[in-house]
């Protein structure tokens, strides 16, 4: 097995609250490679990437998540975090009090584990805080608290670039935002992209994909990956919906 | 309850206990040690239990002024004569045997000193573990620190003193200063105000004393007196006097801690504060008391024409702590802001409030208070305004924000409000709410643990009140809610 998928999703079912929202979904993606995995609200696709990042009211029941090979299933988020795996938040979370600078700086300690590391910090920030014309006066409010769609969006961007993850997970990243903000979030997403990194990228329109170049598109209803392909697969959406998808039998992607 | 507390039938020389699943090791280490050879080295320790005859004693040590020796006595026939109070935790206020306490601990010979190589090693030694030396010479205007029932240390710099501000323990104060003492002594709380300012008025002993003249601006030279309660089953009861006189500027920091033995102590200290004309009083707490600290304070301010005061006030630890800084606001333009926050662990009910009270025009006030319960602990917030007809045009804000931890804690919130003006501007929120699961998800998911997560969580909630403080005095609170964060989550 030289060639093993930087993440191996194997038949993973996810229940939330004794509910089976995923029913048995297989998904490889290697290093370099984009996946976009799209679905109508509700179709699991949020609830996969959540039960994923380890969040504690999506229980995955059965099949295994494999991370460089290494099942990730028995960490807890923060060492799947270290592992190399972020989720970027549909609805990212306010902190009152805790400044996103000192939220950040919490989370590079955490993986570089020593106080000298940290002596470029505020370099680094406002380095990857101009790269998303974020105002450096960010640095010093309080994390995601009053923070308009757009600039959450944004902020869930910055720390992707700065964690420098494995693998990304992107939950409807492109969701609320206006024409100029998707096109600065998308340009961090593809800056942030590489040979040694993979995303999935999981949303409901096509028109992120104009910016963020997929390898690979799935369609989710009901828990279940209907069909998988190349880019034309999100035009074929775009054009006649996800019904056309409803009556396909499945094909398991990859 | 009938249930005795230990402390009675075992011997002094004792080691304290540290219970980490009640405050945490780290507590035991760095605040919790007692001096071992503070029980042989006291100058002077009187027998347990209250009666005239100690009252007698405790005023014949200070050589005081008969009308002194007068108000103790009178004071002691109130508190014998009031009941407890009726409301609050009366089931750990019916703990508290007065009888199994010791009034007055004097522990060495000279009080006062102001060269810490003349206060005894086995003191010296405690306040150097608590950092009092070094924050003197970094940034304080000046220091007092009390051990017992005596202030053993006691500084200012000179500038301040040239200036004409006064800063001396009260006990001097009174033999130094004895018309200005008589003058504001027991003016803003009476003894008969309520059963524990009587008991202070009648054993009271050390506590500062400020005087700040006309046009003074001492504010960024701050003052700090340091009360460390050492031996057992003691009781510290100092008196506390501020006057900031016409367009005076003034910020006191006090802080208070004790080892952890396994039986009670009680801190009773009365505050009285007048705001003249103009001045400027900020009066900030950080206390982090052990678990076994009755702490039954009263504190109060009067606030006349454009004075403004502000009680920043920090409570951690203790058994039972009721507290509510208030102000007087009795003259036009005058202005209260009292910030609180309160921290509630298993075994520990924190009753912490407020109190303003606008008896003139144009007079305004904003309480914030901020309370955290985590496993077992229970945090009140009790706060009183009242407002007077004539009191036109006056602003009151109220904001009170409980915190849980763990499915145990509980928060409650007593707030009342006496308004008898129309024309006022009145606002008042309150708030509950848990450290989320979602937040914990957000955080952890970047990498950090879950107890960072936590933490970062209850410190971003008190930062209103940290980015009040000094910033040695922020950075020791955040460390101080780790402390009690550290230990089980219920």
């Amino acid at each position: 097995m030289s060639n093993t998928a930087l993440l191996q999703i194997k038949d993973v079912h996810v229940e939330v609250e004794g509910k089976e929202v995923v029913k048995g979904v297989t998904l490889d993606i290697g290093k370099g490679e984009v996946h976009a995995l799209m679905g109508k609200n509700g179709s699991g696709k949020s609830s996969l990437s959540n039960a994923i990042m380890g969040h504690p009211s999506y229980a995955i029941t059965s099949g295994d998540v494999l991370l460089d090979g290494k099942s990730i299933l028995e960490m807890a988020p923060d060492e799947r975090s270290i592992a190399g795996l972020f989720l970027a938040f549909q609805y990212p979370q306010a902190v009152p009090g805790v400044t996103v600078a000192n939220f950040l700086r919490s989370a590079l300690l955490a993986r570089r584990g020593d106080e000298k590391l940290m002596r470029t910090f505020r370099k680094e920030l406002y380095a990857a805080m101009d790269a998303l014309e974020v105002d450096h006066e960010f640095a010093g409010r309080y994390l995601n608290d009053g923070f308009s769609g757009g600039e959450k969006k944004r902020i869930e961007i910055l720390q992707l670039s700065l964690l420098q993850p494995k693998l990304a997970l992107l939950d409807e990243t492109d969701s609320g935002l206006d024409i100029d903000a998707l096109k600065t979030v998308s340009e961090g997403i593809n800056r942030y992209s590489s040979d040694e990194n993979g995303i999935l990228l999981v949303t409901h329109y096509q028109r992120i994909l104009d910016y963020v170049k997929p390898t690979k598109v799935h369609v989710m209803i009901a828990g279940k990956i209907v069909k998988s392909g190349g880019p034309e697969i999100a035009l074929e959406l775009e054009k006649s919906g996800y019904e056309t998808f409803q009556s396909t039998p499945v094909t398991v992607g990859a | 309850m009938s249930e005795k507390p230990q402390g009675a039938t075992v011997a002094p020389e004792r080691q304290p206990v540290a219970d980490p699943m009640i405050k945490g090791d780290d507590y035991a280490e760095k605040y919790g040690f007692h001096s071992p050879d503070a029980a042989k080295n006291y100058f002077l320790k009187g027998a347990k239990g209250l009666s005239h005859e100690v009252v007698e004693n405790i005023s014949r040590i200070k050589e005081e002024p008969q009308w002194m020796n007068d108000f103790r006595h009178k004071s002691l026939d109130i508190f014998l004569s009031k009941p407890m109070p009726n409301w609050g935790d009366t089931k750990l206020m019916g703990e508290l045997d007065f009888q199994d306490i010791y009034y007055y601990i004097k522990p060495v010979e000279q009080s006062a000193q102001d060269d810490w190589n003349d206060v005894p090693d086995y003191i010296k030694n405690t306040f150097d573990k608590l950092g009092i030396p070094e924050a003197e010479q970094k940034f304080l205007g000046g220091v007092s620190a009390q051990f017992e029932s005596e202030v053993v240390y006691h500084s200012m710099k000179k500038d301040l003193s040239d200036k004409g501000v006064i800063f001396l323990d009260m006990d001097e104060a009174l033999k130094q200063y004895p018309d200005l003492v008589k003058q504001y002594f027991s003016t803003v709380i009476p003894p008969a105000d309520n059963k524990f300012a009587a008991l202070n008025s009648a054993v009271w002993s050390g506590g500062s004393f400020i005087y700040v003249p006309k046009g003074v601006d001492v504010g960024a030279s701050p003052l700090q007196a340091y009360f460390r309660i050492n031996a057992e089953n003691m009781g510290q009861f100092e008196r506390t006097l501020i006057i900031a006189d016409e367009g005076a500027r003034v910020h006191y920091i006090e802080g208070c801690t004790a080892p952890i033995w396994s039986s009670d102590s009680l801190h009773s200290a009365v505050v009285e504060v007048v705001g003249l004309k103009d001045s400027y009083i900020r009066y900030t707490t950080i206390q982090n008391w052990a678990n076994n600290i009755y702490n039954l304070v009263t504190k109060r301010a009067i606030a006349k024409r454009n004075a403004t005061v502000e009680w920043v006030d920090g409570n951690l630890g203790s058994k039972l702590t009721m507290k509510f800084p208030c102000v007087y606001l009795t003259e036009e333009h005058a202005k209260a802001e009292i910030l609180s926050i309160a921290f509630a662990g298993t075994g520990q009910h924190q009753d912490a409030g407020a109190k303003v009270i606008h008896t003139a025009k144009n007079t305004s006030s904003r309480i914030t208070s901020k309370s955290i319960s985590k496993d077992k602990g229970i945090a009140s917030y009790r706060g009183m305004v009242k407002v007077y007809k004539g009191a036109e045009n006056s602003k009151v804000s109220v904001e009170c924000d409980a915190l849980l931890i763990g499915s145990e804690a509980r928060s409650d919130t007593y707030p009342t409000m006496e308004i008898h003006e129309d024309n006022v501007k009145i606002e008042h929120e309150a708030r509950v709410s848990k450290v989320s699961e979602e937040q914990l998800f957000y955080l952890t998911s970047r990498g950090i643990s879950e107890d960072e997560a936590r933490l970062l969580i209850v410190n971003g909630f008190i930062e209103p009140f940290t980015k009040e403080l000094p910033m040695e005095y922020a950075v020791e609170l955040n460390r101080l809610i780790e402390l009690e964060m550290t230990g089980s989550v219920g």
